[in-house]
């Protein structure tokens, strides 16, 4: 597909906004409908959609799977984190109540943290999933079995 | 608030948060350090409730309330005896289970996926301690779900291509056990509107004649009889353990099954309540005919098996007889006969899945794929591993049941159960089964001991780093065989507060 | 017949993801069977969540009933398990393809056999 124009023309034009419009789907959670699960799935389809028109090898070249693995970590830690900050602040685990002195603003505060840590594993999880299966059939057909 | 206020979202969290961060670090070593000191925090937390819960009253519970939403409404962790006697041995496997895995994951996994093993082991942890410690409905299936897909990644890594096709049987059949479970959870959730176990019980109480309670507990037995591998339903089981890497048979042989027990007890006796499974359904006797299909069937074709991991992989199916053996006789001998055995054959059985895993590698030269462990491989081996060949028949003979090792001690307080409601036959079946077991545990001597080794063999015992944790448990097989004050008194305890709740 | 719609059709995809597990020995086919069987869970959670009329539990005056969210909330973790299940047993599916060359269980179990039967005449 990478010498089809009307393709990378397209896609060019509109990565940006999927990307953008995952950021808006994240922060936007706290009053609407949307959150991390959501926004990690929309911003790995940006880097998807990337890979099927200008190759595998150059959206693994723009986000490398070191990057790719650390997100997955990182976010699940994010999380975490959080709790263990209830619990140091004085509170139970995931207790966001104590985030701040004012009850409301510490449960905003700890909603925002947790769904930034949803949408960086989400998104990892995804993009994850789709480099390796994608990485496997290029592997496979290199090796493929002369019987089928 | 102090540390020891926080030990059961400790518990879980510790391996939690292991898992990725050896992801981050990216580092065979250093993941082993990470993931073996959060087993063994885990075991300390672990012994730390248990160490609370003795200085409540009988029948007291630790409540933790996750995110300070108090229950019904928010997530609850709960420990009462039983929860803190599986804590122990779930966290307590790990423990000894991990710095054995070192040596035996150098030899039988690919060194770039080894901090992915240890993240998968952590997570693997994680689940299997949620699930005991956590007092929610749909909370129990979350975890489920972690501590199966984490157990079916760590099933493929076997080097054996048949462990890929173990990986996927286990997997199919155990996310319809799952489903089943949901669906279960699912329809108490309708009827109660509640998700917390403790409530749940007491508003089932008022909706008890209704239709879909009775489906709920078929979805869910059966569910969790898929789970914990009853005979029927145990397909997926001797596949997965014997292509498995040593250690992660060793491991979930001694927790998996023993955690969907758990489920099975804490569903059945705290919520469904006693009555209304064991005395208007026929699940006794059905569970009753199970359950001796399995010690005998299984048992029966375990003899027959030339691979020593699947060989004793069977055993593992008529063992698990025995619980449920003693889940069917209602009654507080039979139900602490149930708890013990959860605890005396994991001990022996991850002891000689440990010992297996010393005689597999022994047998591997580096970067090879490891070799069966089957019977004309092992033809007197006691001359080179004697340390080993001994270790499996001192743990064999707690499987078999004889005086003064673990094994006794159930089958002592099952036969206890059987002559309680004066059924004789069973005391005799529960015997004759046992010999089954000395059948099987025969062979691997007779091989062992009795057949000349292969010209030309030397000493080639299995490194110290995996002698010692095998050991460890060889000598806790006999300990509690001898000393039944920990198990025994906290199974009595742990049953007759389940009982009383159930009544 | 019509009040209990959804539950005709959650238990036509349980039953109908079921049978494609049984009666299929293609891997990929068997995880599709999974996925409908799972799906229909989500299905006997969501529907009874619902009033007729009821809206988004957003506290607004000029609102009064509510549907429930919590169902929705747990399905939403029983989907991000069900893609977990569904990507590691095509994973799996995957790599049994580059092991036997095939995923019909049928083929796999011939050529697994053939191995175990040259294991037992050792033996």
């Amino acid at each position: 597909m990478e010498n089809n124009l009307v393709l990378r023309v397209v896609g060019k034009l509109l990565i940006p906004f999927i990307l953008l419009f995952a950021l808006y789907v994240q922060f936007h959670g706290d009053f609407g409908p949307g959150g991390g699960f959501q926004a990690g799935v929309i911003f790995a389809t940006g880097i998807v959609f990337y890979a099927l028109i200008f190759g595998l090898e150059r959206a693994r070249q723009a986000v490398p799977d070191r990057l790719v693995e650390t997100m997955l970590a990182s976010g699940v830690l994010i999380y975490a984190g959080v709790g263990v900050a209830g619990m140091l602040l004085g509170g139970n685990y995931l207790d966001y109540f104590v985030l701040d002195k004012n009850p409301v603003i510490g449960q905003h505060r700890g909603i925002f943290w947790v769904e930034v840590g949803v949408a960086t594993t989400v998104s990892g999880v995804m993009l994850k999933i789709f480099y390796m299966f994608a990485s496997r059939s290029v592997a496979g057909n290199a090796h493929e079995d002369p019987e089928d | 608030m102090s540390i020891a206020a926080h030990l059961p979202a400790l518990q879980v969290v510790v391996p939690l948060l292991a898992a990725p961060l050896v992801v981050l670090l990216r580092h065979g070593g250093v993941a082993f350090a990470v993931v073996t000191a959060a087993a063994w925090a885990a075991f300390a937390t672990a012994i730390g409730l248990w160490l609370q819960l003795g200085q409540l009253d009988a029948g007291g519970v630790i409540s933790y309330h996750i995110g300070s939403w108090p229950p019904p409404w928010g997530i609850e962790y709960r420990v009462d005896r039983l929860t803190s006697f599986v804590l122990l041995l779930v966290s307590g496997m790990a423990a000894v289970v991990l710095p054995y895995s070192r040596v035996s994951v150098l030899r039988e996994i690919p060194r770039e996926l080894h901090y992915l093993y240890y993240s998968m082991f952590a997570l693997c942890l994680t689940g299997l301690l949620g699930i005991t410690i956590t007092g929610d409905a749909f909370n129990i299936f979350v975890f489920l779900e972690i501590s199966s897909l984490s157990s079916y990644v760590l099933i493929a890594l076997g080097r054996d291509r048949r462990a890929l096709t173990a990986a996927f049987q286990y997997l199919i059949m155990g996310s319809i056990g799952a489903t089943f479970i949901v669906i279960g959870i699912g329809f108490l959730y309708l009827l109660t509107g509640t998700l917390n176990l403790a409530d749940m019980a007491i508003r089932l109480r008022e909706v008890e004649s209704y239709r879909p309670v009775l489906v709920a507990l078929a979805f869910l037995t059966v569910g969790i009889s898929l789970k914990l591998a009853l005979f029927p339903l145990h397909q997926w089981l001797p596949n997965a353990y014997t292509y498995a890497p040593s250690a992660v048979t060793a491991f979930l042989a001694a927790t998996a099954t023993k955690v969907s027990v758990y489920v099975l007890i804490r569903f059945y006796y705290t919520v469904f309540g006693e009555s209304l499974v064991f005395q208007k359904l026929p699940l006794p006797q059905i569970m009753l005919w199970l359950s001796l299909m399995a010690m005998f069937g299984a048992s029966f074709v375990a003899i027959f098996k030339n691979n020593l991991k699947r060989l004793f992989a069977y055993s593992s199916v008529g063992q698990i007889g025995y619980i449920t053996l003693g889940l069917s006789f209602d009654s507080v001998n039979g139900l602490t006969a149930s708890i013990v055995h959860l605890f005396n054959h994991g001990i022996a059985k991850g002891a000689i899945f440990l010992l297996i895993g010393g005689i597999v590698a022994s047998m591997t030269t580096r970067d090879a794929v490891p070799p069966a462990p089957t019977f004309d491989r092992l033809a007197g081996l006691a001359k080179r591993m004697p340390l080993t060949c001994f270790g499996i028949v001192l743990a064999g003979l707690s499987l078999i049941g004889v005086p003064g090792t673990a094994g006794f001690v159930t089958k002592w307080y099952l036969i206890l159960a059987a002559m309680e409601r004066g059924q004789w036959w069973l005391v005799g079946a529960i015997v004759l089964s046992s010999l089954l077991a000395v059948a099987y545990v025969w062979r691997f001597v007779e091989v062992a001991y009795f057949h000349a080794a292969p010209a030309g063999s030397q000493k080639n015992e299995a490194p110290l780093s995996m002698l010692i944790p095998a050991w460890l448990l060889v000598i806790a097989t006999l300990w509690f065989g001898l000393d039944t004050s920990f198990t025994v008194g906290t199974a009595m305890d742990a049953a007759q507060e389940l009982v009383k709740i159930g009544r | 017949m019509l009040e209990h719609f959804s539950y005709i059709v959650t238990v036509f995809l349980m039953v109908a993801g079921l049978f494609i597990i049984m009666a299929h020995g293609n891997l990929i086919r068997k995880m599709i069977g999974l996925s409908i069987f799972q799906t229909s869970v989500y299905l006997l959670y969501i529907a009874p969540g619902k009033l007729i009329g009821g809206t988004a539990p957003i506290i607004a005056p000029e609102y009064g009933i509510y549907s429930n969210p919590l169902p929705h909330v747990l399905i939403l973790t029983a989907i991000v398990v069900g893609v977990a299940t569904l990507a590691l047993g095509l994973a799996l599916a995957v790599r049994i393809r580059e092991a036997y060359g095939s995923i019909e269980e049928d083929e796999i179990l011939a050529r697994d056999n053939a191995i175990e039967d040259a294991e037992e005449m050792r033996a």
